[in-house]
């Protein structure tokens, strides 16, 4: 069991399974196959990415360093949250950039009865010491905990 | 919630719902947007016109339609008129029986979506385009100006080329900023947010593609500033068309690539003439990019046709859209190239796109007949909401945007390869 600490941009509680991606995660890329399709596994549609192409990112804890590329991509993590197609939680290795951080607080503000907590500056180490498949737990004060 | 960014006491009344619910959220997102990255206060949007990234009527997007349902009836509409990316719709863009259909579905909505667009504050019926900021358009920021607009290539544009003010808003919190009038200052608003971390050394030995360069830089650089040395020798020190042109597509792809909001050019954009090499930080890094380094960053990209060896059956031009002089200079050279392989028309069915305002002056001179007798299709589409069709997945599209090849199934060319394969049918 090991710990990772870093600043919650939307404080909240999570435990899912990891799944992470060494790259920047394009947003628009990444989910815009699984909004035309309507599927809620949310599989990643962005060829561009490797770690993630292909796997589904729907109630995964999504480990990234930051996300990149259209400005549309807050919009989409929003509709992706209010679709119920959203990771279960977003934690980021680096300082948040600007395009997740809407998507993180659009999905707080305007959208009822659903969550995704996010966490941003964990660290260099937090990239490379956990594995896809790996239990991640998010506690609201921005701690989280490998469990296996 | 109790801010901990400085509010005037109508920032905070508009907080704190004397002026309505919904209002209220508005604000507290943005609140929260500025207080996530260190912003200590709002500043005015200074803008004559906003840009918005969201311009299509997506049928599953039902959660933005419904929001901007809450905004229209709650009286929350932009201060400022506002152009919006393009129309992801043209029936003259080549498209089968199938194609037509499922775009029919896929955009159920545009109709509906762009009446609420117009309902909020859309400049007009042809304020449709990515380009924005040229001349025909008239979006176009002084330097100064603080913004509230979305559009990755847009943005990286507005700062860059214009020495405007603004971060890389995501869709929805552009139109928030417009609605309130005022947006969070940190970040590509601030003196210190505007240095460069990465030295980009341009060692080719002649003039790079704009969108390979880009696409090179974004994906080395990611959300950082560039300081880019070496250009000028190439492009000279003036921002002339054929440079702004350059930069627009060289932008484009280090903002969709990568993250770029700015990126400084030796000698050539405003920020690096006034100030030079102070914009750079002591521990910038260094980023040499030669010819070898494009070959490798070319051949990096992975290959999504469904056959490689297909011969192209589509080709865009255009993404972002082109200016009128690119119009000019495509006509001439693909006029140059079909004559030198003894045709008349290109060899594939093939798109240039443009803002509405950019096609209605081109289509004045002589050059839209020649370009038109070559077989080339004028739109104001998206060519990326073309593609978005999975009707289109599988067809063989060459492109020159560095963009397009991002976001969708299309292999990316040189604008050399592009007009042998128009010329001569290659692959």
């Amino acid at each position: 069991m090991k710990t990772f600490h870093g600043r919650p941009v939307v404080p909240g509680s999570a435990r899912a399974e990891a799944l992470v991606s060494h790259g920047g995660v394009n947003t628009l890329a990444s989910f815009q196959k699984a909004l035309l399709m309507s599927d809620r596994k949310a599989p990643c549609s962005d060829a561009n990415n490797p770690d993630l192409y292909g796997k589904p990112m729907a109630r995964k804890a999504l480990c990234l360093p930051r996300t990149i590329g259209s400005t549309t991509g807050g919009l989409v993590l929003y509709c992706a949250t209010a679709l119920h197609s959203q990771p279960a939680c977003l934690l980021f290795s680096e300082p948040i950039d600007s395009l997740a951080a809407a998507g993180a607080i659009l999905s707080e503000v305007w959208v009822d009865g659903e969550s995704m907590p996010t966490v941003d500056g964990l660290g260099e180490e937090f990239l490379t010491y956990v594995k896809s498949g790996m239990t991640l737990v998010v506690a609201p004060d921005g701690t989280v905990t490998v469990e296996d | 919630m109790e801010p901990r960014m400085t509010l005037t006491p109508e920032q905070r009344g508009i907080l704190d719902g004397e002026k309505g619910e919904t209002l209220a959220k508005v604000m507290k997102t943005l609140v929260m947007y500025g207080e996530t990255f260190g912003a200590e206060r709002m500043v005015p949007v200074t803008g004559e016109h906003g840009h918005l990234v969201t311009s299509f009527g997506l049928s599953v997007m039902k959660p933005l339609y419904a929001l901007m349902d809450q905004l229209i009836a709650a009286g929350a509409v932009s201060k400022r008129t506002f152009t919006v990316d393009p129309r992801p719709m043209d029936p003259n863009v080549p498209a089968n029986l199938l194609q037509t259909v499922f775009f029919k579905v896929m955009y159920s909505q545009q109709a509906a979506y762009e009446a609420q667009l117009g309902r909020l504050g859309l400049l007009g019926d042809d304020a449709y385009t990515c380009a924005c900021y040229q001349d025909e358009v008239g979006n176009i920021p002084k330097p100064g100006d603080v913004l509230s607009w979305a559009e990755s290539s847009a943005v990286v544009y507005a700062n860059s080329v214009l020495g405007a003010r603004c971060n890389r808003n995501s869709g929805i919190l552009e139109l928030f900023g417009g609605i309130l009038g005022f947006v969070p200052e940190f970040g590509l608003l601030t003196d210190e947010g505007r240095r460069a971390s990465w030295v980009v050394e341009v060692r080719t030995s002649e003039k790079p593609e704009a969108q390979l360069l880009g696409s090179a830089i974004g994906m080395q650089v990611q959300e950082s500033v560039p300081y880019i040395e070496g250009l000028s020798a190439f492009l000279g020190t003036e921002l002339d068309e054929a440079n702004r042109a350059f930069l627009k597509d060289m932008g484009a792809a280090t903002a969709s690539n990568g993250a770029v909001g700015l990126y400084h050019v030796d000698g050539l954009t405003p920020e690096a003439k006034a100030l030079g090499t102070s914009l750079v930080r002591p521990d910038a890094k260094v980023y040499v990019v030669d010819d070898a380094e494009l070959r490798r960053v070319k051949a990096s990209y992975p290959d999504l046709w469904k056959k490689p060896d297909a011969r192209p059956k589509l080709c865009f031009v255009g993404c972002p859209h082109l200016s009128r002089a690119q119009l000019d200079e495509w006509t001439g050279r693909l006029e140059a190239a079909l004559s030198a392989a003894g045709r008349r028309k290109v060899a594939v069915p093939t798109v240039f796109t443009a803002a509405p305002a950019v096609l209605a002056r081109f289509r004045e001179t002589p050059a839209a007949a020649r370009l038109a007798a070559m077989g080339v299709v004028l739109s104001s589409i998206c060519p990326l909401m073309y593609m978005n069709n999975p009707m289109c997945h599988d067809l063989p599209v060459l492109t020159n945007s560095n963009k397009l090849r991002t976001y969708s199934t299309s292999r990316y060319a040189t604008d050399a390869e592009i007009l042998a394969a128009l010329s001569k049918g290659g692959r």
